[in-house]
């Protein structure tokens, strides 16, 4: 179909969903399981976050959807005390797509992780992002199979040595932002899972926008890959790699602000000492840049090995979304001709024996 | 000649010429060319004619899977079969009495099942050295005698097209491709059908193109006249309308049946239906027809795969929509797991398999019933799901709203085993008056429902006469809970690695589909019991194993025949059925699922016959396989 406008309202993410005047609080949130995770998992902070971050958006809790796939970021919507599935491995933006299409009411979240949403279910992701069903994608990547003991996942770096691969792991790691942003996803952000502030930032903007959402939540596995972020965790260190996205600012990040982003040749982007580069010239981020060459090129300065880390929100605009149009599809079909059973089932040519 | 009739494409056509007309009771016909000839539009067009004069209707098409099959060769055959009657028929009919050739290949590939004395209507334009030898004719048949054995006409219909055609300024490939219709149009002088249909059809088919729409009207009426002018067809044929029951009709095919059948469903439900679903073959007319029926609540997904179209059916279900998914057997293997899920989840899912030849891609196009075992055992686990096998295409309707019966009380995943022969095939249907149609209103859960009193809501509490668990949809305040495919405390629903507990899921699953409520099965049986053979089948084989019986009854050998509907469960009295016979024979289209079953089940012998050709069985074939069993049961009884 071509791009048809439709005339729909320009709706934010969550303006269908009922809101509710009831204060919350985090542990509302919580239900009655006790969480399963190793001592010392990432997937505890996030966890946290996301029972802290939910009371702010006023939606009625029922309201809520958590679906995921297979993991042990899967386990997480055992935990919250809202309407939850946990499905098949890969298959959650599948199961949330029918889901969210034929229940506008909903805010509906899919927790998935690097092993469930790049591997298995790698198709169900791009295409789900391509459609833009309103839908909000939280990636945990821990960089390895956690529930399946230890296996490199699609995010390992090369040569990693796991029970799989003892000479180590022969495949070139995917780059979740950059997947994310080919297969047109109108949002993408990245977080850490140890950044309360940040996630949180990002969780509401995600939250709010309407369409599918992804995020990627940088996530230690403390059994089979600790300290894969750890880098970026040490506060001198992370001065160096974070390179916080803000929208409307120059890039730039380091201990004083001496490094910054500016354009490079064929169109990519490039870090180098403000000093250098000179103030005029930095890069101004703008997450609405509807052309993805921008947002790609910003999720390539970041590498495997975390040298640079851009997080916050890489992209951030506009587009019909898949589930929004297909309701309006079936509302229009039924202005245009009311539904009239016995006359669909008679149709044209009919005969009569008396 | 008549050039009257023929130039100006309006005013109705009207035999003239005295004919012999001879008075048939049934005729079948074969339209038979190469895959780019219309041979499916021409058959669809003379059923709908003999539907409109009221005469009782089956149809076999079979084509290749290929969309334009090399040209003029065996593989590249495309053929529609119409059986029509003065009486209740049952199948599109074991041999053409009439076959139009549009081409050698053809003529090849068909005239084996053409009975001596048939009659055979070849295209001779097509019949050149060139395309005789591309099928391996060393001589033209249409030149020596291998064709004394039928009733031959020699038509060259592609030259008496375009000259029907030379002053409409169209191409002469144009008007050439026109040649079906003259086809068409010659036949249904032959047979005394109504013709303004075909013409509307036409004019409606091509409205954006009305000088296309006049091309093929007036071919169609060059072939008409053809017949009334031209003194080598002597005869014409009457066949009379045939005495249905009472009520009006419409012709229709399995797929759209089913298609309706869904459709209405949803608004007995009163629920919105999402079909998630990806194209295969012979399943995909099923998303064509639903997609047009979105005013009646009705979301058609498209998805990237059969696994994203399953998955989306069953999170609509979680959100409380009527879930279906369609696809034939390579899609239900990718839909296990999900399949799986919706068991262990017990949420309501339609699974539609429009079964085709296997394993693997097999044969796309062609039909089989082979995917029994797949349907009943192909899940890992324990993992019972119902399964329902509508018999003809106008039954495919009732059976989706028996699917969707079991589906929404039971809430469960039900397989409906459809196949490519009545996906296609068509018959006239006896519509419905919707009022009489069942109510299929479900209840969503409201009040938490902890026994316990506790005001918690436990998802895997069930209503102790059906063993369903509550409908609890997303948005219920109070309500909140999960679910998933991990193994769940009985009642509670909660994560639980229990072994106590997992035997008594196991148990629980299993006894909930066992104890489903399917109607008893019931016998025919003209004889009043003096049958000692039972002919019992499943699908879509009804027709031909209903139309032997009939023949076997007539020689004064008593048969009693049966049809399952329910696979899964069975019904309750069928154990008793069977061991009312001497003999049980069952006749399927694979190497005896439905035998296995009732085998192991009921601990009785079956005489299995099988079939795996592509094609459904002949009446004559299982007529002489009845004929046999009861003859030998008889001596046996001696």
């Amino acid at each position: 179909m071509t791009a048809t406008d439709l005339g729909l309202p320009r709706l934010g993410g969550l303006d269908l969903v009922p809101a509710t005047d009831e204060p919350q609080k985090a542990k509302d949130y919580k239900s009655d399981q006790e969480v399963r995770w190793c001592p010392g998992c990432g997937d505890y902070v996030v966890l946290n976050t996301i029972q802290s971050f939910l009371p702010t958006l006023g939606l009625k809790r029922e309201n809520i959807v958590f679906v995921s796939g297979i993991g042990c970021s899967s386990r997480f919507p055992y935990y919250m005390n809202t309407y939850g599935m946990h499905s098949i491995h890969g298959r959650a933006p599948a199961i949330a797509t029918g889901l969210a299409t034929t229940r506008p009411d909903l805010s509906v979240w899919v927790v998935t992780g690097d092993g469930d949403a790049l591997s298995i279910g790698g198709n169900h992701l791009v295409h789900t992002l391509r459609r833009n069903v309103n839908l909000k994608i939280l990636l945990f990547n821990n960089r390895i199979y956690g529930l399946t003991k230890g296996q490199y996942s699609p995010t390992s770096d090369q040569g990693t040595v796991t029970k799989s691969t003892p000479m180590g792991s022969l495949d070139t790691p995917f780059n979740p932002v950059s997947l994310a942003l080919g297969a047109e996803a109108s949002f993408v952000g990245r977080a850490l899972d140890s950044d309360k502030k940040g996630l949180t930032e990002v969780l509401t903007a995600a939250a709010q926008h309407r369409g599918s959402a992804f995020v990627e939540i940088y996530q230690n596995c403390p059994i089979f890959n600790d300290g894969a972020f750890d880098v970026l965790k040490d506060k001198d260190e992370a001065a160096q790699r974070i390179i916080p996205l803000r929208a409307g600012e120059p890039i730039r990040f380091g201990p004083e602000g001496e490094y910054g982003v500016t354009r490079s040749g064929w169109g990519g982007l490039e870090v180098g000492k403000v000093a250098d580069i000179g103030e005029d010239d930095l890069v101004v981020h703008d997450p609405t840049i509807q052309d993805t060459s921008y947002a790609f090129a910003l999720s390539r300065i970041g590498d495997q090995h975390l040298n640079h880390t851009p997080t916050g929100i890489f992209r951030q605009v506009e587009r019909p979304t898949y589930d929004d149009q297909a309701r309006a599809q079936v509302e229009q079909a039924a202005q245009a001709k009311a539904p009239n059973l016995q006359a669909l089932l008679t149709g044209k040519d009919t005969w009569t024996v008396a | 000649m008549s050039t009257s009739a023929n130039g100006s494409g309006t005013g109705a056509l009207s035999a003239t010429r005295p004919t012999e007309v001879s008075q048939l009771d049934r005729v079948v016909i074969r339209f038979a060319g190469d895959s780019g000839d219309g041979m499916q539009l021409t058959g669809d067009r003379f059923t709908s004619e003999a539907a409109a004069f009221g005469n009782d209707l089956a149809t076999l098409p079979n084509f290749p899977a290929e969309i334009r099959a090399p040209q003029g060769t065996i593989p590249g055959v495309s053929s529609f079969q119409v059986h029509f009657a003065d009486y209740d028929i049952l199948t599109p009919g074991d041999r053409p009495d009439v076959l139009v050739a549009m081409n050698p290949a053809a003529l090849k590939a068909n005239l084996g099942d053409v009975p001596h004395g048939g009659t055979v209507i070849v295209n001779t334009d097509e019949f050149s050295k060139r395309n005789l030898t591309k099928v391996g004719y060393d001589a033209d048949p249409l030149g020596d005698d291998s064709l004394s054995a039928y009733e031959v006409h020699r038509v060259a219909m592609s030259t008496l097209t375009q000259g029907a055609l030379a002053d409409t300024g169209l191409g002469k490939k144009d008007a050439e491709r026109c040649k079906n219709m003259f086809a068409l149009g010659l036949l249904s002088w032959m047979y005394h059908r109504p013709t303004e249909g075909t013409e509307r059809f036409l004019r409606e088919k091509f409205a954006k193109k009305p000088d296309i729409a006049e091309a093929n009207i007036l071919a169609f009426r060059a072939g008409w006249n053809y017949g009334e002018t031209t003194e080598s067809f002597a005869t014409t044929f009457e066949v009379a309308p045939a005495k249905l029951e009472q009520g009006t009709y419409r012709q229709i095919t399995g797929n759209t049946a089913l298609a309706y059948g869904i459709v209405a469903a949803g608004q007995l439900a009163k629920l919105p239906i999402l079909l998630g679903t990806y194209p295969i073959t012979p399943a995909s007319d099923i998303l064509h027809e639903l997609s047009k029926h979105k005013n009646f609540g009705v979301t058609t997904f498209q998805a990237e795969d059969e696994i994203a179209g399953i998955g989306a059916a069953l999170g609509a279900a979680y959100g409380g929509a009527l879930g279906v998914t369609s696809t034939s057997g390579p899609g239900i293997a990718l839909k296990s797991e999900t399949i799986g899920l919706g068991v262990m989840t017990e949420l309501p899912l339609i699974v539609i398999d429009v079964q085709r030849g296997g394993p693997s891609t097999g044969l796309p196009t062609k039909t089989e019933q082979a995917d029994l075992l797949q349907a009943m055992f192909g899940r890992n686990s324990e993992s019972p799901v119902p399964i329902i096998a509508p018999c003809s295409p106008a039954d495919c309707f009732d059976a989706a709203l028996e699917a969707t019966r079991i589906a929404l009380t039971y809430r469960t995943p039900v397989l409906l085993l459809s196949d490519g022969a009545i996906a296609n095939g068509s018959e006239p249907w006896l519509i419905p008056d919707v009022g009489t149609l069942p109510d299929l209103s479900v209840v969503f859960a409201t009040e938490p429902n902890a026994p316990d009193g506790s005001g918690e809501h436990w998802p895997y509490v069930r209503d102790p006469e059906t063993l369903a668990r509550e409908w609890a949809v997303p948005g219920t305040p109070g309500l909140q809970h999960r679910i998933g495919g991990l193994e769940k405390a009985d009642g509670k629903g909660n994560i639980s690695y229990d072994p106590d507990n997992h035997d008594k899921m196991v148990r629980l699953r299993q006894a909930k589909i066992d104890g489903i409520d399917v109607p008893d099965l019931t016998v025919d049986d003209p004889s009043g019991g003096e049958a000692r053979v039972l002919a019992l089948g499943w699908g879509s084989s009804y027709g031909p194993i209903g139309a032997a019986a009939r023949r076997v009854r007539k020689k004064g050998l008593p048969i009693a025949q049966a049809h399952l509907r329910h696979l899964n469960p069975f019904p309750a009295n069928l154990g008793e059925v069977l061991s009312r016979y001497d003999t049980v024979v069952v006749p399927e289209m694979n190497l005896g699922q439905l035998a296995m079953l009732l085998r192991a089940k009921y601990l009785v012998d079956i005489n299995s016959y099988t079939k795996i050709a592509g094609l459904p069985f002949k009446a004559e074939e299982l007529e002489g396989v009845f004929t046999d069993i009861i003859t030998s049961t008889k001596e046996v009884a001696r």
